[in-house]
C-alpha cells in the first residue's frame, strides 16, 4: 500500500507574550541589586578583558527584570566567556564545548518558569557548536544567547576563530588564515532567528538596552557582542571604540527610522541597490535614492539580512542594535501545549491506573 | 513496517463486509507441541506485518512464543533480489519457549529470493509453502536459479506446497474494483489466512486489526479482509493440506497477558519508572535504527506527561536530556552504538555533574554503521569505558523483550537514587523480538524517591546556613539535587573538577584524586541484588562443575541450551547478569566456585575480558558476531564440550581461552 504523506495539523498561534511572562516575579516593593547577582567567586579573566564589562552590565541589568533570582539560569559552553556563570549568583551550568544551546533547550522546554540565558563565544557557538546554535534559533526556544565575539580563540591561547578575518596570522595560521569567516548576524537571520541584535562590550548603555529587548523577547534572542581580547586579539574593535571613529562607523539601527549615521561633516545614509542589497552613500548623493527605513518587525528578513551585509572586514560601517524582532510561536511553548492538552484530555496527572492501561495495550488475554 | 494511526471513528456508511459463519471442515487435526514458522518475502511484501499478526493470533490463543524479525537496512531494496528479503520467524509451543527457534519447521517463501535466502536454514523434511506465481523466469534469474526449484526436483527432501497465492488472491478480489497490481498486494493476507487455518489460530483480532488499520480506505480494507478470508477458506477446502495442526495453550502462571516487543516494553518501563519517581520524563533523541521505536512509543505518551524532543543530532539529544535533568525532570536519551559514541562527552559531563540521566543503547552490529538492523552485544566496553578520564557509571542490561520493562525501571531507580547517568543496554534482537508478558501492576512497583534539596545543608565560613552542592548522602554517596527555582540554593556546577563538598572549581591534586575515588565508590556502592544461580543439586548430591554465564539477550538461547543439556543428563549451572556495573556482590567467589565458567557473548569476548581483569578467573569465552542471536543447538554443543573437557581431559594443548570464532584469512586457508 502506498502511504500518503502526513498532512500537517494546525497548532494554533499564541498571542504575543513576553519572554519572562511565566517566570515568578519578586513581591511588590522588593528589588534586587547588582550585588545580589554577584557571586563570591574571584573573577579570573585577564586584566582588561571585555568580559568584565559585559558581566558588570548583566549583573547591573538583571535586577531590572524584577524576577526571582532562583528562577534565572545561566548556561555556558567552553571558552573564556563561558566562565560567566561562575560569577553570576544565580543557578548556573558551565557545560561542554558548543553544547550549551542544546542543554538550555532541554531546560527551557521542561521549565517555563525559568529565565534561561546562554553565554557563549565565537568559537564555542559558531564552530564546534554551530549545529546546536542554528537549531535553537530555528526552533525559537525561549532563551537569550549572548555571543561574545572577540574573533579569536582565547582559552586555547590564540588560534584563529570562525569569525577571524581572512589572512589573520595566528599560532595556527602562521601564513595567514584562508578560512572565510561567518557573519554571526547573517547566520542567525538565515537560521530563522526571531531576535537578532549586535552591540559592543564597551558601550554599557547600548548593551543594556539590547539586553532589555532580548530578555523581553519571547523566543531565541541572539545578541552578538563585539568583545575585546587584550591578550590574543587586542584592538580588534578599536576603530569602533574611539569616540571620533565610532561616530563615523557605527550605524545605530532605530526601528521605524531611516538608517543614517556618520560625523556631522560626513553624514551618510543607507540606500537600496539595484541588486536588492543596501549600500551606504553620503547624504548629499542620496537624492532620488530609496533610503532604507529600519523595520525590525518585518516578517520578511530580507532587509535585515541586507543590513547585516553592510559591514565588511574594514568595519567602515557597522550596524548595531536590533536587526530583527518578530513574533513566532516558541518551540517550548508548543511542546508544552501539546503535552498539557493531552494530559487535560486524559483527565489530569497520570495515575497508576493510567500506566496500567498503557502497559496493557489493546490485545490482552487472561490465564486463570 | 509502517503502521498508520488507528482511527476508531471510521465512517459507519462504509461498514466492512460481515465475516461468514465458520463451519467445521472435518479434516483430521494433528496435535503438535511446537512449531517454528518463518515468513519470508520481498521487503515490500508485508512480511513483518504478516508475522506480527500471526504472532498476535498465537499470543491470544495462549501459546508460549518468541519472535525474530529479520529485515534489511534498505527500506526497499530492488524487488525480488536477495538483499531485499525480509523475514519474520515465530516459535510457538504448548510449553515454555526461550528462543525464536533454531531452525524453521515451515518456510513461507513469497518469491524465489525468499526461498534462496532461507532454504539453508530449513532442515530436511521441513515444509515449504511457496507462491508459485512468483517463480517466473525473470524472478528466478534475479537470484541465480537456472530452473525453478519448485519443479526441478531439487526440493524433493522437503514437503513442498507450491501454491498460486498471487493469482488466487487476484481471483478472490476480482469483484473488488481494485487494479490487478493493488489486488496482488493483499497476497500476504491470503497467506496469513491460509496459515491461520492450518494452525487453527483465532482470527477475530486480525479482522479487527484490518478494519482499524484501513478504516479510512474502505476499498483496501475490504480487499484485505476478503483476501484473508479467502486464504482461510482455501486451507479448509484444498486437498493440498490433509491435516491441520493444533498447538495447545502453554501453562502460564495466572495473570493478564499481552504480547510485547522489547522496545515497547522498554518505553513503558521508562515511563513507569519516571511515574514512580514522580518526575516528568523528558526524552531527547535522534532517530537511529534500531532504537527509534522507543522514541516513537514515548512520543505517543503525552497524555501521561511524557515530553519528547527530536534533537538535531545525537549530542543534542543527550544535551537536552541532561538540561531537563538539571531542571528536575528525568532526562532520558535513546540511541544505538554510533549514537552512544557521539554522546560520550555529554555523558562524561553528567558523571561530573552527578545528575540523573538514563541513556538507552539498543546495540547493533558494528563498528561504524556496521549492521544497522542486526543484533550484537559489542557496545559493552563502550558503555563501561567509552569516555575520557575515570568516568564510571552504572550499566544495566535487559535479558529478554519483556525484561526490557524491568531493566528500564531499574535504570531509572539507580539514576535517580544515586544522581548518576546510567546506561541501559538493549539490542536489536530484544528491540524487535516479542514474547507474551504477564502484565505487572504499576502500583506494586517500589517507589523511587528523588529527594530534592529544599534548603541549606551546611554552613558557610561565617557560620551562616549555606548550600553545599557536593555534600554527599553518607549511605548512597549521592549529592543533593537542587533544581533551579529553589530559593536560597543558587549554585554553579560544571565540567571542571569540583572541590569536595563545596562544589567550587578545584585544581588541587589531592582533591581530584579524592573526587575520582568518590565517584567510583558511589557507582561501586549501587545496591545490586545478589545473583541467582540455577544449579539444581543432582539426586546423588553432586553439583555442577560447569557454570554457563550470560548477560543481555543471550538469556533465551543459554537457558534453552542448559535445559537441553540437562535433558541429556549433563549437570550444568546457569546464571545471568542484569548488572554489568557494578557487578552483583559475591560474583568473583561464585565464578571461582566452578571448575569452568562458559560465557557466550555476541561480541569479541568483552564481558570475559572484564571478568578476567576483575576476578582473575579464566572464563571460557564463546564469542560470535553474526548479527543474529545464538541458537540453542549451537550453545548446547558449547555446553557439551565444556562438560566433556572437564571429565575427559584433552590430550592436546588447551584451546585458547577466548574462542572468538572469527575466521581469519590464515584460518580460512588451513
Amino acid at each position: 500500500m502506498t502511504t500518503a504523506p502526513p498532512t500537517p495539523v494546525s497548532l494554533g498561534l499564541p498571542a504575543v507574550r513576553s519572554g519572562t511572562e511565566d517566570v515568578p516575579r519578586l513581591p511588590e516593593g522588593v528589588t534586587l541589586k547588582k550585588k545580589d547577582f554577584t557571586a563570591a567567586n574571584e573573577v579570573r579573566w585577564c586584566p582588561g578583558c571585555g568580559d568584565y564589562a559585559v558581566l558588570a552590565a548583566v549583573q547591573g541589568f538583571l535586577p531590572e527584570l524584577g524576577l526571582r533570582k532562583e528562577n534565572i539560569v545561566c548556561i555556558s559552553g567552553i571558552g573564556c566567556s563561558s566562565r560567566f556563570p561562575y560569577y553570576l549568583d544565580t543557578y548556573g551550568l558551565h557545560s561542554i564545548h558548543g553544547r550549551a544551546p542544546a542543554i538550555a533547550t532541554g531546560l527551557a522546554t521542561s521549565r517555563p518558569d525559568l529565565s534561561v540565558w546562554v553565554v557563549t563565544g565565537d568559537g564555542d557557538a559558531l564552530s564546534i557548536g554551530g549545529n546546536h546554535l542554528i537549531h535553537a534559533m530555528r526552533r525559537n526556544v525561549n532563551m537569550t544567547i549572548l555571543l561574545f565575539n572577540n574573533r579569536i580563540y582565547g582559552l586555547t591561547k590564540g588560534q584563529y576563530s570562525p569569525t577571524s578575518e581572512v589572512g589573520k596570522v595566528t599560532k595556527s595560521t602562521p601564513s595567514g588564515s584562508v578560512d572565510a569567516p561567518f557573519n554571526p548576524v547573517s547566520l542567525a537571520l538565515g537560521a530563522e532567528a526571531t531576535f537578532v541584535a549586535r552591540t559592543l562590550d564597551s558601550d554599557r548603555k547600548h548593551l543594556t538596552s539590547v539586553l532589555r529587548a532580548a530578555a523581553e523577547h519571547r523566543g531565541t534572542s541572539l545578541v552578538e557582542i563585539y568583545q575585546n581580547c587584550p591578550i590574543f586579539n587586542d584592538g580588534a574593535f578599536d576603530v569602533l571604540k574611539d569616540a571620533e571613529e565610532s561616530r563615523a562607523r557605527l550605524v545605530h539601527l532605530v526601528d521605524g527610522e531611516q538608517v543614517r549615521y556618520g560625523r556631522e561633516d560626513d553624514r551618510r545614509v543607507v540606500v537600496r541597490t539595484a541588486g536588492g542589497g543596501v549600500e551606504a552613500v553620503p547624504e548629499a548623493e542620496a537624492a532620488g535614492r530609496d533610503v532604507v527605513v529600519h523595520d525590525a518587525g518585518a516578517e520578511d528578513p530580507t532587509q535585515a539580512f541586507a543590513l547585516s551585509r553592510l559591514d565588511g572586514p574594514s568595519m567602515a560601517h557597522v550596524p548595531v542594535g536590533v536587526f530583527r524582532a518578530v513574533q513566532r510561536p516558541t518551540y517550548d511553548d508548543l511542546v508544552r501545549e501539546q503535552v498539557t492538552s493531552a494530559r487535560e484530555a486524559a483527565g489530569g496527572p497520570a495515575t497508576d491506573a493510567d500506566l496500567d492501561a498503557l502497559i496493557a495495550g489493546g490485545d490482552t488475554w487472561v490465564v486463570r | 513496517m509502517r503502521l498508520e494511526s488507528p482511527t476508531p471513528d471510521a465512517p459507519e456508511a462504509d461498514a466492512p463486509p460481515e465475516a461468514p459463519a465458520r463451519t467445521g471442515d472435518g479434516k483430521p487435526v494433528e496435535r503438535v507441541h511446537q512449531v517454528v514458522i518463518r515468513f519470508a518475502g520481498d521487503s515490500g511484501d508485508g512480511m513483518q506485518l504478516t508475522g506480527d499478526r500471526f504472532t498476535a493470533e498465537t499470543a491470544t490463543l495462549g501459546n508460549a512464543l518468541a519472535t525474530l524479525p529479520n529485515f534489511p537496512a534498505e527500506i526497499r531494496a530492488p524487488q525480488g533480489t536477495l538483499p531485499g528479503v525480509s523475514s519474520f520467524q515465530l516459535h510457538f509451543a504448548d510449553h515454555v519457549v526461550l528462543t525464536p527457534g533454531d531452525a524453521p519447521d515451515v518456510l513461507v517463501a513469497m518469491n524465489p529470493a525468499a526461498l534462496r535466502a532461507n532454504i539453508a536454514d530449513l532442515p530436511r523434511g521441513g515444509v515449504i509453502i511457496a507462491d508459485a506465481d512468483e517463480f517466473t523466469r525473470r524472478s528466478l534469474q534475479k537470484v541465480g536459479y537456472t530452473a525453478s526449484p519448485l519443479e526441478d526436483g531439487s526440493l524433493e527432501s522437503y514437503q513442498v506446497h507450491s501454491l498460486p497465492l498471487t493469482s488466487m488472491t487476484v481471483e478472490a478480489l476480482k469483484d473488488s474494483g481494485l487494479s490487478r497490481k493493488d489486488a496482488e498486494r493483499a497476497k500476504n493476507m491470503f497467506a496469513l489466512g491460509m496459515l491461520s487455518w492450518l494452525y487453527d489460530r483465532p482470527t477475530q483480532a486480525t479482522e479487527k486489526f484490518i478494519q482499524t488499520k484501513f478504516a479510512k480506505k474502505p476499498a483496501v480494507r475490504d480487499a484485505n479482509l476478503t483476501a484473508f478470508r479467502a486464504g482461510w477458506a482455501f486451507g479448509e477446502t484444498t486437498e493440498g493440506f490433509a491435516v491441520r495442526y493444533e498447538v495447545a495453550p502453554a501453562e502460564h502462571p495466572a495473570g493478564t497477558y499481552r504480547n510485547i516487543t522489547g522496545s515497547t516494553a522498554l518505553a513503558y518501563g521508562l515511563a513507569a519508572g519516571a511515574h514512580k519517581a514522580g518526575l516528568p520524563l523528558v526524552l531527547g533523541s535522534y532517530p537511529i535504527t534500531p532504537a527509534s521505536d522507543i522514541l516513537h512509543a514515548l512520543s505517543a505518551m503525552k497524555h501521561l506527561g511524557v515530553t519528547t524532543l527530536q534533537a538535531e543530532d545525537e549530542i543534542a539529544g543527550v544535551g537536552i536530556a541532561l538540561g531537563a535533568s538539571f531542571g528536575g525532570s528525568l532526562g532520558v536519551t535513546t540511541t544505538s552504538g554510533p549514537g552512544l559514541a557521539l554522546k560520550a562527552e555529554t555523558i562524561g559531563l553528567a558523571v561530573m555533574l552527578e545528575l540523573p540521566l538514563v541513556v538507552v543503547d539498543v546495540q547493533r552490529g558494528g563498528p561504524s554503521t556496521g549492521l544497522p538492523t542486526k543484533t550484537e552485544q559489542a557496545d559493552l566496553l563502550q558503555a563501561m569505558y567509552g569516555r575520557n578520564g575515570e568516568s564510571p557509571l552504572p550499566v544495566v542490561a535487559a535479558s529478554s523483550p519483556t525484561d526490557c520493562f524491568t531493566a528500564a525501571v531499574e535504570a531509572v531507580r539507580i539514576a535517580v537514587t544515586y544522581r548518576t547517568p546510567v546506561i541501559l543496554l538493549s539490542d536489536g534482537y530484544l528491540a524487535n523480538g516479542s514474547e507474551p508478558w504477564a502484565l505487572p501492576s504499576v502500583a506494586d512497583l517500589p517507589g523511587i524517591d528523588p529527594a530534592f534539596a529544599t534548603g541549606p545543608n551546611g554552613a558557610g565560613d561565617d557560620g551562616t546556613p549555606a548550600f553545599r552542592p557536593y555534600l554527599r548522602d553518607p549511605e548512597t554517596l549521592a549529592r543533593p539535587w537542587a533544581v533551579p527555582g529553589t530559593p536560597g540554593l543558587e549554585h554553579r556546577i560544571g565540567g571542571l573538577e569540583k572541590a569536595d563538598v563545596t562544589g567550587e572549581i578545584s585544581y588541587e591534586p589531592e582533591n581530584h584524586e579524592r573526587m575520582t575515588g568518590l565517584r567510583q565508590a558511589k557507582v561501586d556502592g549501587v545496591a545490586v541484588p545478589p545473583l541467582e544461580v540455577d544449579d539444581p543439586v543432582a539426586p546423588d548430591g553432586s553439583r555442577a562443575r560447569v557454570l554457563v554465564l550470560g548477560w543481555g539477550s543471550t538469556f533465551g538461547p543459554i537457558a534453552a541450551a542448559v535445559r537441553d543439556a540437562r535433558a541429556e543428563g549433563l549437570q550444568v549451572a546457569r546464571t545471568h547478569l542484569r548488572h554489568l556495573n557494578p557487578f552483583p556482590p559475591g560474583l568473583g567467589d561464585l565464578l571461582r566456585s566452578y571448575d569452568r565458567v562458559v560465557l557466550p557473548e555476541m561480541n569479541g569476548g568483552q564481558l570475559a575480558l572484564l571478568l578476567r581483569g576483575r576476578y582473575l578467573v579464566d572464563v571460557q569465552s564463546h564469542a560470535r558476531v553474526r548479527g543474529r542471536p545464538f541458537t540453542a543447538g549451537e550453545l548446547l554443543d558449547v555446553v557439551r564440550d565444556a562438560v566433556r573437557d572437564l571429565t575427559e581431559p584433552a590430550t592436546q594443548v588447551a584451546a585458547p581461552a577466548t574462542d572468538t570464532g572469527f575466521e581469519s584469512p590464515q584460518e580460512a586457508r588451513r
